[in-house]
């Protein structure tokens, strides 16, 4: 008797499972993400949510709400970088007048250009009007974007880019380039102008570590730069206990080691757990969550500071710029100006692989002093 | 050999409404149109003609490999080593493209380099018949996707989409029908036939069933085994070459857990993983159960975490229902 | 009597010889190459970063024994260690609590896969397959995406494991719960019943229900043991990583799997010792901690730790089978 009622018990769960998940909507799914977000965003930065939340009001009247729908692929499912990302993407439809229904936001499965595929797929069949993807892979969206652009709909990317081909244009999130240089300066400062520096970047194919450490590459070529000696690239997979591992081999194979340079969220946080623990002189920079790295940014801590951009605004000015391609204001075509909301003017530029992109601003510098304000946002 | 043959024949003979309605595949079948009418039902863009055969799409390539899977469970075998299988040949393809060779030679290379890590397989689990295949095609897992990570290196190969013929053996369409669909419809046709109307299919399900009885009815069992491991290769080739047209370049993650998805395909379709059971229907309708399931799913925007929730959910019950079934049965006769 | 009973020690002894020496040879090689391998620093960061792969090897080697699987062990991981980290963060519980809370969900979690693997008659991969899924789906739905960062954690939670209370100010933390794990593993698979019973039903299921053993029981045992180790490990990868994500230990289970075959456990059941599964957990470890001290190119370490894997087991084969032989030998004579 208590089998079958276990099994019975057992069984009426999954299947209670399996009808919430088929039940809810996607306005509902997504709900949560987005109300989690605005109230954050409201205490830690005053100026920015004051701003946001006049916008709605103003621009809801103006603008009616246009047609379409539009939609968001992030690189993957469980990861707060593309929540803050997605849900700047969604504040800003519903500040432009759209509709729940009219909002499409998909977190892929799994990290892969596969999983993006399958889902850009899916948005094609539902006939949507825009989609701006957080590319996994640069190449393997193309012959799936030309797919959907031959249907109309208007691709574009954004915090990682397609290549010039798939895309209209690309909101970047801060220039190659600029950060390619922001890091080096860091790297500079904190060896103390000369002596052995290590990077760890995420996997050994990820697009946009790869860009940054060329551009950095590219810079440390300059006479500024002759006594920095980069000794190793080392990769951890975006995968904590091998970025462990990575990191203290780089710290057993250099003694000598001044600087680690860690242009990975997840690799950052690694090093920097590393290097507290073992009470390193090492010094640790580069691009990682603020939250993440509250614990370890501090003038006598392992980390003095380090860099990223607000993945709110990239969800924002994807929005925007999505828009604006539907309605006709822009093309892509690089030259272009257009009005983002209360985000501002922002103009088309020539990217550096040929196509045309957006770039939302300078990397943004967290450092012992805003790290408190930041940690609770993102 | 004749008389056991025609006693099990007379055996199933008295033909019954209830045994045949209470088949494996039927529950499939109901299955298949719940989650059709399901699917219908939720979203409006499910129905249309070219939506439903687009949809075969996101999914078919995968199964490319679950055809060979089911003749290994139906071995009482296992092999976990598809997905990196399917890597090492899409590099391998994408490697030999860059350097100039003409596609058609590079689709030759694909195979043939499936075709050897199929071997290498097969080799080593008929020479040492102790090891478990788990274990041997976990090791070739992360050896055959290291190999694929050291032939990139730090960048991936791509511009296969240049070449318009081979990125429209996934893309392209014959009228309505996906040329990717027949492909599939082919080999399944093939498979099918080969497991259920030849004595090459017979042995399998006798070694399945017993392999050492198998053996001493003069089977030759590893041989049969080397050949199945081989094919499973090559065929995690084919699926290589759709991806790499899928996606017209390749990198060093692609094909990731391919191997467990392929699993719980034939798994779903009847396959035990002792062996010896299992039809091909079923297979084929476990395919579009799964496929159609996520693509539905998909088509309402459902969050991927769901996702994950509902396919393992889907997995589990399924094969439990059943033994629920007869769990009670049993419990009443005592 | 007497005899037998000492020829039998010999040969499981010297099965796992040929580990070890495989060990010395990678060892000594290593040590070669980069001389700052064998030190004791390098070696304490070693057992620190693999305890858990070394204490879920523990779990799996009892699940293997019974003739399952479990590769639902990372999400199980996940689930346990996320659930303590979000109740550590909105609540502030003290360190033991959470561990407690953690294992206790993992037993939990164990249990329903032992549940229905032994009611519902679902094959033991095709089972966690499934639950490898619902549970990794499940963490990300708790945590609503996101993850505990390394400030939400309370200090005392974050430095269990920096310090050294529970080894006695000689060894870490991570290494002491692993060391007690180990010890009281050996005990209870060698010399008790319940050890006994766990071998009984992989090595012959119908004798050992004959014997009125109820395999169930043991089967639904191994798993909700499994899930409490998982649960163990979750508070270990948390607290020795400070950070809780949904997507931590993804994978974990083929380096377990794969230590717990390296080191001679049979996937068919009923053969395996604690002793085997530490030299084959050591040897995973060996090579994720000595692959990027040796100067190989980043891009050949995972091709050679395949390897590695392969030639250990076809090794093992190979010596298991000269010994065969030269039992065989020894009787004729």
């Amino acid at each position: 008797m208590k089998k079958k009622v276990l099994s019975v018990l057992l069984a009426a769960s999954m299947i209670s499972a399996l009808l919430a998940g088929c039940g809810s909507t996607p306005a509902q799914t997504d709900a949560p993400a987005a109300e989690e977000a605005a109230p954050a965003e409201e205490e830690a930065a005053p100026a920015e949510a004051a701003s946001a939340e006049e916008a709605p009001a103003a621009e809801g009247e103006a603008a009616a709400a246009g047609e379409g729908t539009f939609a968001l692929v992030t690189k993957s499912a469980g990861n707060p970088y593309n929540e803050r990302e997605a849900a700047g993407f969604e504040e800003a439809m519903k500040a432009m007048g759209y509709s729940d229904s009219q909002i499409i936001i998909r977190h892929p499965e799994s990290a892969t250009a596969d999983a993006q595929i399958t889902t850009i797929n899916e948005l094609i069949s539902q006939n949507v009007s825009a989609i701006a993807i957080a590319a996994n892979d640069m190449d393997a969206l193309q012959p799936v974007c030309e797919q959907a652009a031959s249907q109309g709909i208007k691709i574009i990317s954004l915090d990682s880019t397609v290549n010039a081909a798939s895309r209209m244009t690309h909101v970047n999130q801060a220039g190659t380039q600029i950060i390619g240089q922001t890091l080096m300066d860091a790297v500079k400062d904190l060896a103390g102008g000369e002596g052995q520096w290590a990077i760890l970047s995420a996997t050994s194919q990820a697009s946009n570590q790869n860009a940054w450490i060329a551009a950095m590459k590219e810079v440390m070529e300059g006479e500024d730069y002759a006594g920095l000696e980069l000794v190793e690239v080392a990769y951890g997979d975006d995968e904590y206990q091998k970025s462990v591992d990575q990191t203290q081999a780089l710290l057993t194979n250099y003694p000598d080691l001044k600087v680690i340079c860690a242009p990975t969220t997840v690799g950052i946080m690694a090093a920097a757990g590393v290097l507290q623990d073992k009470n390193s002189e090492v010094k640790l920079t580069g691009l990682g969550l603020p939250s993440e790295m509250a614990d370890y940014i501090g003038t006598d801590n392992v980390c003095p500071y380090m860099y990223l951009w607000n993945p709110i605004d990239v969800g924002r000015l994807g929005a925007y710029t999505s828009v604006a391609l539907v309605n006709g204001d822009i093309t892509g075509a690089a030259g272009e100006t257009f009005t983002a909301g209360e985000m501002g003017g922002y103009e088309i530029v020539e990217a550096s692989d040929g196509g045309t992109e957006i770039i939302v601003g300078p990397p943004f510098a967290f450092t012992p002093e805003n790290i408190d304000e930041w940690k609770s946002v993102y | 050999m004749a008389t056991k043959l025609g006693r099990t024949i007379i055996a199933e003979q008295p033909f019954s409404w209830k045994t045949f309605f209470l088949k494996w595949e039927w529950l499939l079948v109901i299955l298949f149109l719940g989650i059709n009418v399901m699917n219908a039902s939720l979203s409006e863009y499910y129905l249309s003609g070219a939506g439903l055969f687009n949809a075969t799409n996101s999914f078919l390539e995968k199964a490319f490999v679950a055809l060979p899977m089911a003749y290994i469970l139906v071995l009482g075998d296992i092999d976990i080593s598809v997905g990196s299988t399917a890597c090492l040949s899409a590099v391998m393809l994408a490697y030999f493209y860059n350097l100039g060779v003409p596609m058609g030679l590079c689709i030759v290379i694909c195979l043939l380099t499936g075709t050897i890590c199929g071997a290498i397989n097969g080799l080593i689990l008929t020479k040492f018949t102790e090891l478990a295949p788990m274990i041997v095609t976990l090791g070739t897992q992360i050896l055959y996707r290291g190999i694929a990570e050291a032939m990139l290196g730090d960048e991936a190969r791509g511009g296969l989409s240049n070449v318009k013929w081979f990125s429209n053996l996934y893309w392209g369409k014959v009228g309505i029908i996906p040329i990717m669909l027949i492909c599939f419809v082919v080999c399944a046709v093939v498979f099918g036939f080969v497991l259920h109307k030849t004595f090459f299919g017979r042995r399998l399900y006798a070694i399945g069933a017993n392999k050492l009885a198998a053996e001493y009815a003069g089977i030759k069992v590893q041989k049969i085994r080397m050949i199945v491991f081989t094919l499973t290769g090559t065929f995690a080739a084919v699926t290589a070459i759709f991806l790499a047209a899928r996606m017209g370049s390749t990198r060093a993650d692609i094909a990731t857990g391919y191997e467990l998805e392929a699993i719980a395909m034939a798994v779903l379709g009847g396959f035990s993983t002792d062996g010896g059971k299992g039809k091909f229907p079923g297979l084929i309708l476990a395919i579009f159960i799964v496929g159609m399931l996520r693509y539905g799913l998909g088509l309402i925007n459902i969050a991927s975490q769901f996702m994950l929730v509902v396919i393992g959910a889907l997995l589990i019950i399924t094969v439990m229902l059943p033994n629920i079934k007869s769990m009670f049965k049993i419990k009443k006769k005592a | 009597m007497e005899k037998k009973k000492f020829d039998w020690k010999k040969i499981t002894g010297s099965r796992e010889m040929s580990l070890v020496i495989v060990l010395i040879v990678l060892c000594v090689f290593v040590q070669i190459r980069n001389s700052s391998f064998l030190t004791g620093e390098t070696l304490e960061d070693m057992f620190r970063n693999y305890a858990v792969i070394f204490i879920l090897a523990l779990g799996m080697m009892c699940v293997l024994l019974t003739g399952g699987i479990d590769i639902s062990i990372g999400s199980t991981l996940a689930f346990s260690g996320m659930a303590a980290g979000l109740v550590m963060r909105d609540y502030m519980i003290p360190t033991p609590v959470s561990f407690l809370l953690s294992m206790a969900i993992g037993a939990g979690l164990g249990l329903v896969i032992g549940v229905v693997i032994t009611k519902g008659k679902v094959p033991p991969i095709v089972c966690t397959l499934g639950f490898m899924n619902i549970y990794r789906g499940l963490t990300y739905l708790i945590a609503k995406s996101q993850w505990v960062a390394a400030y939400q954690f309370t200090d005392s939670f974050k430095n269990f494991a920096l310090t050294k209370y529970l080894g006695f100010g000689i060894v870490n933390n991570m290494i002491a719960v692993t060391i007690y794990c180990y010890i009281i593993f050996f005990v209870v698979m060698k010399w008790t019943t319940v050890g006994r019973r766990v071998y009984a039903v992989g090595s012959n299921a119908e004798a050992a229900a004959v014997s009125g053993i109820n395999i169930n029981h043991v089967k639904m045992g191994v798993y909700t043991l499994m899930g409490f180790l998982c649960g163990l490990g979750g508070s270990l990868w948390t607290s020795l990583y400070k950070s809780a994500q949904g997507d931590m230990a993804t994978g974990i289970e083929m380096d377990v799997i794969a230590a717990c075959v390296v080191g001679g456990v049979s996937l068919t059941g009923g053969r395996g010792s604690v002793v085997g599964v530490f030299l084959g957990s050591l040897t995973i470890a060996i090579i994720g901690k000595a692959l990027p001290l040796i100067g190989v190119s980043q891009f050949w370490q995972s091709a050679i730790k395949g390897l590695i894997i392969l030639v250990a087991v076809v090794l093992n084969v190979l010596a298991q089978r000269t010994m065969d032989k030269n039992n065989l030998k020894r009787r004729e004579m």
